[in-house]
């Protein structure tokens, strides 16, 4: 018996899109150092396609798996899809979360949603 | 693997285990049966008892009481010191910050039906001063509980001196001191304690088992009504098997505790030399008065818990007192209790080390934590920002 499932484990130690997007085009930073746990999602989005996300995470092995799970289920697809993308689609794709893990999946979610939003504040500037 | 969490709990000891199983085959009698194999179980309950008491220096066979373990031990004691208090009118009761739960916990039920709590500081090297325990005493304080060494960051408090302080204020002075049993030298005469908890566990004994030790003529309550078994301060049928591997344990780390201590304290201070490199880390807790085996270090800019899961891949085992590892949202109630501030509490490590570890091993550790740290830094939103200088570092 583990703490964590065995697709959170892999997702932990091998997480998946690693690291900054110079360029980025929504940018979205979510949690905080006191609560243990901050989410930075760079999203980089041509034609209303994410072409390309990564992440930078502080936190418990939850959090490094649900942020790895998010950027790999948003890759490559539409904004009305990523728009979509809900917390508890993270837990099952990673096989459960304990419970009090869960708020991991949480912050994954809001922060994908927070760099939509930046994104969307960007285009409104430009236009 | 290399297990670096003996205050967690430790591994039982083989003249432990063996006197353990042997009882249980052999001296399976109830204590309180006349017959030949209830009495052959007495003696060795008495036996065990005998150990203890020459373990802590006590006077009386009649001092020790063998609970559950270190939990039950200070429930009592402070339950009872809380009850005799009331009937005088005491209803004040001096401790720490950083107490272990069993205390803490117990304390706040404790306010709740009207005593109240003055918890001392415990300041930045986790280091409580006789002086102020002096001035916190009240014409109507029942109870001193401080505990003999921290659970977290081992630092090893002046019980002697605030023992005696107890003593000429004649205010009741409880120790937790389940992390000091068999681990530092403990003289309940010589250190003015009036009650004592311990737990077997910690010190290569089974667990489940633990003891109060109360001086004589102090008055202890039960929090187990039933036989009269322990004087008939705690019911129940001993737990004879766990009782014998108490005293087999406490009597090998008593007579070989100068030697131990001493081995360890040196592999203690390698690894703290060797973690102190790793920039922006900072030891918790005092260096000097500290426990010979632990190692509590915060590093800045990770969290604790993908810590200790990326040590454990390389085999090693240790603890946090990150939120996540606790379940709650907060960090170790110790690491605030020393000010340190949660962004960097979460990013605590302890590894509580024994004898045996080898050289090769403390080395393998630094090296290990080393790694892990960089690798967690390199994709940590704070550490980018510390580092571009967007946020000033803590540590």
């Amino acid at each position: 018996m583990s703490l964590y499932s065995e697709k959170v484990m892999d997702h932990f130690r091998n997480p998946r899109n690693v690291g900054v997007i110079e360029d980025a085009n929504g940018i979205g930073e979510v949690g905080n150092a006191k609560c243990g746990d901050i989410m930075k999602m760079y999203l980089k989005i041509e034609n209303d396609i994410v072409v390309d996300v990564k992440f930078e995470t502080f936190g418990c092995g939850s959090a490094i798996a649900s942020s790895s799970m998010a950027t790999e289920m948003i890759k490559g697809k539409p904004l009305s899809e990523v728009r979509e993308l809900t917390n508890k689609a993270v837990a099952e794709a990673l096989d459960g979360l304990p419970d009090y893990k869960m708020h991991c999946s949480v912050l994954a979610e809001e922060a994908i949603k927070s760099a939509l939003e930046d994104y969307e504040r960007r285009k409104s500037e430009q236009a | 693997m290399i297990y670096a969490d003996n205050a967690a709990t430790t591994r039982m000891s083989d003249a432990a285990i063996e006197a353990m199983t042997a009882c249980m085959k052999e001296t399976y009698g109830n204590p309180s049966s006349l017959y030949g194999i209830g009495q052959k179980a007495k003696e060795a309950l008495e036996g065990a008892r005998d150990e203890v008491v020459k373990a802590i220096g006590a006077e009386d066979y009649r001092e020790i009481i063998f609970t559950s373990g270190g939990s039950e031990a200070d429930n009592q004691a402070i339950r009872s010191a809380a009850e005799f208090g009331k009937q005088a009118g005491k209803m004040h009761i001096i401790s720490t910050a950083f107490e272990h739960h069993a205390v803490l916990h117990t304390l706040k039920k404790l306010e709740k039906e009207g005593f109240e709590v003055t918890l001392l500081d415990v300041h930045e090297n986790g280091l409580i001063r006789p002086e102020e325990v002096e001035s916190a005493i009240r014409p109507d304080t029942c109870l001193v509980t401080i505990m003999y060494a921290n659970n977290e960051i081992g630092t090893i408090q002046p019980i002697r001196e605030i023992g005696a302080i107890c003593r000429a204020k004649n205010v009741l002075f409880h120790t937790d001191a389940v992390q000091a049993i068999g681990h530092i030298n403990v003289n309940v005469k010589e250190d003015n304690i009036d009650m004592l908890s311990a737990s077997a566990h910690k010190f290569h004994g089974p667990k489940g088992t633990g003891f109060l030790y109360v001086k004589k003529g102090i008055k202890i309550t039960n929090l187990i009504e039933g036989g009269a078994q322990e004087r008939g301060k705690r019911a129940g049928t001993e737990n004879v098997p766990g009782i014998v591997a108490t005293g087999v344990a406490l009597k090998e780390a008593i007579d070989n505790l100068e030697k131990n201590a001493e081995i360890t304290q040196k592999k203690r201070d390698r690894l703290i030399a060797g973690l102190k490199e790793i920039p922006h880390s900072a030891i918790n807790g005092d260096e000097n008065s500290r426990l010979p085996g632990n190692v509590n270090f915060c590093f800045e800019g990770i969290e604790g818990e993908s810590l200790l899961l990326l040590l454990d891949d390389k085999g090693i085992q240790a603890s946090s007192g990150s939120a996540c590892t606790s379940g709650s949202l907060d960090p170790s109630h110790v690491l605030l209790a020393i000010g340190r501030v949660h962004d960097v509490a979460h990013g605590s490590l302890r590894l509580s080390i024994n004898e045996e570890i080898t050289d090769e091993e403390v080395e393998y550790i630094i090296k290990s934590v080393k790694e892990v740290v960089e690798y967690l830094r390199s994709f940590s939103p704070i550490w980018r920002d510390l580092v571009a200088g967007k946020k000033e570092f803590i540590l």
